[in-house]
């Protein structure tokens, strides 16, 4: 018999008082990042949207920060939960600053961190929604890996989340190469993002670009991609077309 | 000027007949006999600098840090007993976070430097805890601009434009030497800045400026000696 006010611990996996502990769909959703590593560094770009369900409610949302001096993050899914990921990498970013001893957390380690958390919350059944893009450059040594809500990690020349994978991925593996410049990065970047643009129903034309190299990390202000959509076979698409109306 | 106690200097529970509590001053006296601590409060931030004297040649130059940061705007040195410092560094660190956590802003270092002190104070209403034996020099950078406070033993906590604890806490406050060669003569300077220079974030001093800094007061003792 329960006396007390009743707040069923986190652990809980019974009971229906638990369930609203627990993440269960997503609300607020940002969709693909794509990023690619380059000569100097990583380079990265997600649009600009927040979907709310099918309404694309936010459109000047950053889902890609710099974590302390070596790593980049983006995210897409549930943006309150990437939130969530950046205050607790805040905390880690301040305690290793704190030790004040000349080494730094690089992309290496905030990967792994992030696995570790993100596995754990799964195992719980309460998922952080996001499907995580980390990149970054120490030492000179480039790195860029990727962790799903599940906890499934692994590191690539050329990574992306949700639509990016069936979209962009494609593209990256027949044109990604070695030591690729900047100006050829970005342009295979803009590619795939004009093809999740045409074909990604949440994704919206505002987007930024974001490198990091060992001097540092810089984004792009927001801007946006030509589009073309005067394909004949979209001038009248129903024109031949079988059907009742 | 020392007392004795005798019967009343037991627990830090009990008060003598003429008011003082003897083992919070016992604990200063900890304070008292280590390597000097000051602080000062400029107008663009704070300086504060460490004289570490060191034990034995065996130690490695940088170890043994007595000036700790405890979040990105402040940071504190201590005096005393160090590993008493330890504690209470990790104490405030501890409630800097949870600050930033709970309000979203940097914890205002009046507010740090009341709950530093209010833990130190903690320790002294109990039988079964001993005080700390170790005084701390608090300086940070928040809204209302730079500020300096020190936290005693005892609990106490004021505001300063500048402080010094330690050995040569006297000489520091009337002849600007604190250092004695004879007694004392290997010693480390260990020195941090909170400032607008750097970016109100706080750091140990960079090495180029604080070897000026040494050679400048070098160059000005030999001008006192002279004299």
């Amino acid at each position: 018999m329960n006396f007390t006010a009743s707040k069923q611990p986190e652990n809980c996996l019974l009971g229906p008082e638990s369930d609203s502990q627990r993440t269960l769909y997503p609300y607020v959703t940002g969709t693909s990042v794509v990023a690619l590593k380059y000569k100097d560094g990583i380079l990265m770009a997600a649009d600009m949207g927040g979907s709310y369900g099918s309404t694309l409610r936010y459109k000047s949302v950053e889902r890609m920060k710099p974590i302390g001096k070596h790593s980049l993050l983006g995210a897409s899914g549930e943006i309150s939960d990437f939130q969530e990921i950046l205050k607790y990498l805040d905390e880690l970013i301040l305690y290793d600053n704190m030790w004040d001893d000349g080494n730094s957390l690089g992309p290496k380690e905030v990967h792994n961190y992030l696995t570790r958390v993100m596995y754990n919350r799964r195992n719980k059944f309460n998922p952080l929604w996001n499907s995580l893009v980390l990149g970054g450059v120490k030492k000179g040594e480039k790195y860029l890996g990727t962790v799903s809500m599940i906890g499934v990690n692994f590191e690539d020349n050329h990574v992306a989340t949700g639509f990016g994978n069936h979209l962009a991925r494609p593209i990256l593996r027949q044109e990604w190469h070695e030591n690729l410049s900047f100006e050829d990065g970005v342009k295979l970047l803009e590619k795939c993002m004009r093809v999740l643009l045409y074909r990604d129903r949440s994704a919206i034309n505002k987007l930024q670009i974001a490198k990091i190299t060992e001097e540092g990390m810089t984004i792009s202000p927001p801007y946006s991609l030509k589009t073309y959509w005067e394909f004949s076979a979209f001038e009248n698409p129903t024109q031949g077309a079988v059907g009742s109306w | 000027m020392s007392s004795i106690g005798t019967g009343y200097d037991l627990s830090v529970t009990t008060f003598s007949p003429d008011g003082r509590v003897f083992q919070i001053e016992y604990a200063a006296k900890a304070v008292d006999n280590s390597g000097t601590v000051i602080g000062i409060k400029c107008k663009d931030g704070i300086v504060m600098g460490v004289e570490k004297l060191i034990a034995s040649k065996m130690m490695l130059p940088g170890s043994n840090r007595r000036i700790h940061s405890v979040h990105r705007h402040s940071g504190m040195a201590v005096a005393g007993l160090a590993a008493d410092g330890r504690q209470i560094v990790a104490r405030a660190k501890s409630e800097a976070t949870n600050y930033q956590s709970v309000y979203g802003e940097p914890i205002p270092v009046k507010e740090l430097a009341e709950r530093v002190a209010s833990y130190v104070h903690l320790c002294t209403l109990y039988w079964w805890l001993r005080p700390f034996g170790c005084g701390i020099i608090l300086g940070g950078y928040d809204r209302d601009g730079p500020q300096l406070y020190m936290v005693e033993p005892s609990g106490i906590s004021y505001r300063y434009f500048g402080a010094a604890i330690g050995k040569g806490k006297q000489a520091a406050k009337t002849i600007y030497k604190v250092h004695d060669e004879a007694k004392d003569k290997a010693f480390e300077l260990e020195m941090s800045w909170v400032c607008d220079e750097s970016k109100q974030q706080h750091q140990k001093v960079p090495d180029d400026l604080l070897e000026e800094a040494k050679v400048a007061a070098r160059t000005a003792l030999e001008e006192m000696d002279a004299d």
